[in-house]
């Protein structure tokens, strides 16, 4: 009896929620270090970067004002369900990287726990970067943080899964909605993980996934007014300071090319300070 | 002499002890400027003050190269706590000269004295009394243990708040460990000149702080030199989007605060008169050059026409004139050009089709003037609804429901601040909330304190002033 043929998996995008093909009907090939056929990934366009921009903001204010306990709580769950997706992972990334089955193992590991690492910053981080101010009067002030809306991210490009979840998850926590671009050569785990976000409760258009060319999407993305930060922590080999001369336009905040700290800073990255004045008074 | 008519009282300008000519304050000395010289003048009354040097990009060539070597072998090695001791000396120092500083501030910018008195300068002293306090507690700024300093900021500052903007810049930047190359608006050097006297008093060593007068050359010089680390503005969103694109690439850090068009919301339970107020303080206060002002006014349609009413009442008792009497409310507007550009948008307001009202009262023959004025029945679309005036003319729309106060609210590309009039608390926190602003205020307006961050979302700019966030502006954690 021959062995069972395999039913390979479509990789396309992910916006709003759903995951539909390149509006333009492109793709391109996915291949392994060896050379070996992997997958036609859709190669995103323009519109599709449009849609995902449209598709982050609608769902911003919905994510940006759900509790952060509930926050928390969903991106406690996308861990869940990643860990419990950990060979999957584990394959896709020995087949685009190349590397050994304990280092795929390793970057997995080394995401989910990222991943839960930040979860449990949501409702903490604007205890840690909030303050009452004691002004000089007779005010009650206050200083939080709050997202700064829609970031739109060029993700690491030298993984597949790790790098994208150190650059999405610090944006998620106080509140922002996230358009990613994958890595170019590795964007399987990207496509597979907003499959597990679609199923760990976090609304559509919360996260949405382009794959294709990081220097023909970012510019459209670094121009779109209606988006307000960029990260361009995997554009480092595209020109990224056209980029960022481009964001100076609608006067984004950017996150130049460069290595991902886990830290409370990279959450701050994201959000604006809001400082609430009232009187008080006895009358 | 009617009720409202009171006689002259102005301040003496005796206080004052005005060189002919002013120099640049480069490595602790007074040194000439190699860009040429011009006059400032009073916008109350166009006479000359002083001549102003022009720094050139050699002079900012050698502010920069000593504010570096000040950097590197004094400012950066000194402990926090005699940093601190320094800038306690200039708090002050501040103190001791404030009446000479508020005078030469209302004669420079032409602010009423008193708000320079009353507002800026006391300001000025508790910037750097608070930041003076965090020179030697930088592990608590919140960037984790042994923050470092930046290195050499470039400063650019306005011409609204001068003093106060040059505190709001340089206190943080020294308490941090950073030297400084500060430029003053062109119009309105003298104050920061001032101070650079108070620096040598306060015996700070030489090049810590370097200030480079001029015009927008000078300033665009000091925020591309390559050596400067880290660059901060406050100023117009225009010159913000271009320093943003010079910036780009280099590596500097950058705090912008730019443009606002802040909503004053005013629901129909506000408690009137103190909401009055409120709404005068947010638009007429400085004559309205103020970036945070509230200078769209929402107001519940139930009652619009009484808090217009009122409003139009309160403004006929406003006596604008002499910035230097005491008695004055509105002063003068700061240049020719900004008195043309108040002047643009009026008239395109009532060509759009809003109604303008303007305050009745004697304008000064000489000097540059606007009369308070409010335009009523304005629409979203209309461009003072959309653009910043930065003078003393108030945009009036209304609203039906709080969702509608709120949209109509963020309803622009702007988002430094806002104001919500309400005796409902779970209402007010409910619309703080949802304002895309970085500054609210609640049954008051135009509230400023060291101790409170301040700064804008969207294309208000980036970064913070005040506040630890203030701080953290200007260093950077251990590990980075």
């Amino acid at each position: 009896m021959s062995a069972r043929l395999t039913v390979p998996k479509t990789y396309k995008l992910a916006i709003g929620g759903a995951f539909p093909r390149s509006e333009s009907g492109r793709t391109y090939e996915v291949r392994s270090p060896k050379g070996e056929f992997l997958a036609n990934a859709a190669k995103a366009s323009r519109k599709d970067a449009r849609d995902a921009v449209v598709a982050a903001r609608a769902a911003q204010p919905k994510w940006a004002g759900a509790t952060a306990y509930n926050r928390g709580q969903v991106l406690y769950r996308v861990a869940e369900v990643l860990e419990g997706r950990r060979a999957q992972f584990v394959d896709e990334i020995v087949a685009q990287q190349g590397v050994s089955a304990a280092a795929a193992g390793a970057q997995v590991d080394a995401a989910i726990d990222l991943w839960i690492w930040y979860a449990g910053w949501c409702d903490k981080y604007a205890q840690v970067a909030g303050n009452l101010n004691p002004v000089a009067g007779a005010y009650f002030n206050i200083s939080t943080p709050e997202p700064t809306g829609v970031v739109a991210i060029v993700a690491p490009q030298s993984d597949s899964l790790l790098g994208l979840v150190s650059a999405i998850a610090p944006a998620l926590v106080s509140g922002n909605t996230v358009v990613a671009i994958a890595s170019e050569p590795f964007p399987l785990s990207a496509i597979s993980f907003a499959e597990v976000l679609a199923t760990s409760d976090v609304p559509g258009g919360v996260v949405n996934v382009l794959t294709g060319a990081p220097a023909e999407m970012a510019p459209w993305l670094a121009d779109h007014s209606d988006v307000n930060a960029i990260d361009l922590a995997g554009a480092g080999d595209i020109d990224w300071v056209d980029l960022q001369v481009r964001a100076a336009e609608t006067l984004k905040r950017v996150i130049e090319p460069g290595e991902i700290l886990a830290s409370p800073q990279r959450i701050a990255a994201f959000t604006e300070i809001k400082t609430v004045w009232h009187p008080k008074s006895m009358a | 002499m009617g009720f409202l008519e009171y006689a002259p009282a102005p301040e003496s300008r005796s206080i004052l002890q005005l060189k002919d000519s002013y120099g640049l304050f480069i490595n602790g000395d007074f040194v000439e400027g190699r860009g040429g010289a011009f006059d400032t003048i009073s916008p109350a009354d166009e006479s000359r003050i002083a001549a102003i040097s022009i720094g050139s990009d050699e002079d900012i060539d050698s502010a920069v190269a000593a504010a570096r070597h000040a950097h590197t072998k004094v400012w950066s090695k000194m402990s926090g706590r005699d940093r601190g001791k320094y800038l306690f000396r200039i708090a002050r120092l501040v103190q001791e000269r404030a009446r000479e500083l508020a005078v030469a501030e209302s004669l420079d910018n032409g602010k009423p004295i008193r708000e320079s008195r009353d507002v800026d300068v006391p300001l000025v002293a508790a910037w750097f009394f608070y930041y003076a306090g965090w020179a030697d507690k930088l592990d608590y700024a919140g960037l984790g243990a042994n923050p470092r300093s930046l290195g050499v900021a470039g400063q650019v500052i306005p011409w609204n708040f001068p003093l106060l903007m040059l505190a709001w810049k340089v206190a943080p930047a020294l308490a941090a460990g950073n030297t400084v190359v500060l430029k003053p608006a062109e119009t309105t050097s003298l104050t920061a000149l001032i101070f650079a006297e108070i620096l040598q008093q306060a015996d700070l060593p030489a090049g810590v702080v370097n200030i480079v007068t001029g015009a927008g050359a000078t300033g665009a010089s000091l925020v591309r030199h390559d050596d400067v680390n880290k660059v901060a503005f406050t100023g117009s969103t225009g010159v913000g989007r271009e320093i943003a694109r010079a910036v780009a690439g280099t590596g500097k850090s950058l705090t912008l605060e730019l443009g606002g068009k802040a909503a004053n919301i005013v629901f129909d339970d506000a408690p009137i008169d103190q909401a009055v107020e409120g709404i005068v303080n947010g638009i007429f206060f400085n004559q309205g050059h103020v970036c945070c002002a509230g200078s769209r006014l929402l107001i519940q349609e139930s009652i619009h026409d009484e808090v217009i009413d009122r409003l139009k009442t309160r403004l006929s008792t406003l006596r604008l004139g002499d910035p230097l009497d005491k008695n004055t409310d509105i002063g003068a507007i700061n240049s020719a050009e900004q008195l043309a550009r108040i002047q643009e948008l009026s008239r395109i307001g009532e060509a759009e089709g809003a109604e303008r009202w303007t305050a009745e009262c004697e304008i000064p023959e000489n000097g540059f003037w606007f009369a308070p004025t409010i335009f009523t029945g304005v629409e979203t679309s209309h461009r003072i609804a959309r653009e910043e005036v930065f003078g003393p003319v108030l945009s009036v729309l209304t609203f039906r429901t709080p969702d509608e106060a709120v949209a109509k609210a963020n309803n622009t590309p702007y988002g430094l601040s806002a104001g919500i009039w309400s005796d409902k608390g779970s209402r007010i926190l409910a619309v703080a909330d949802r304002l895309r602003a970085g500054v609210v205020w609640a049954n008051t307006f135009n509230r400023f304190d060291p101790s409170s961050p301040f700064g804008g979302y969207k294309e208000s700019g980036y970064g913070r002033e005040g506040g630890a966030q203030g701080l953290t502006a200007y260093l950077k954690g251990a590990s980075a």
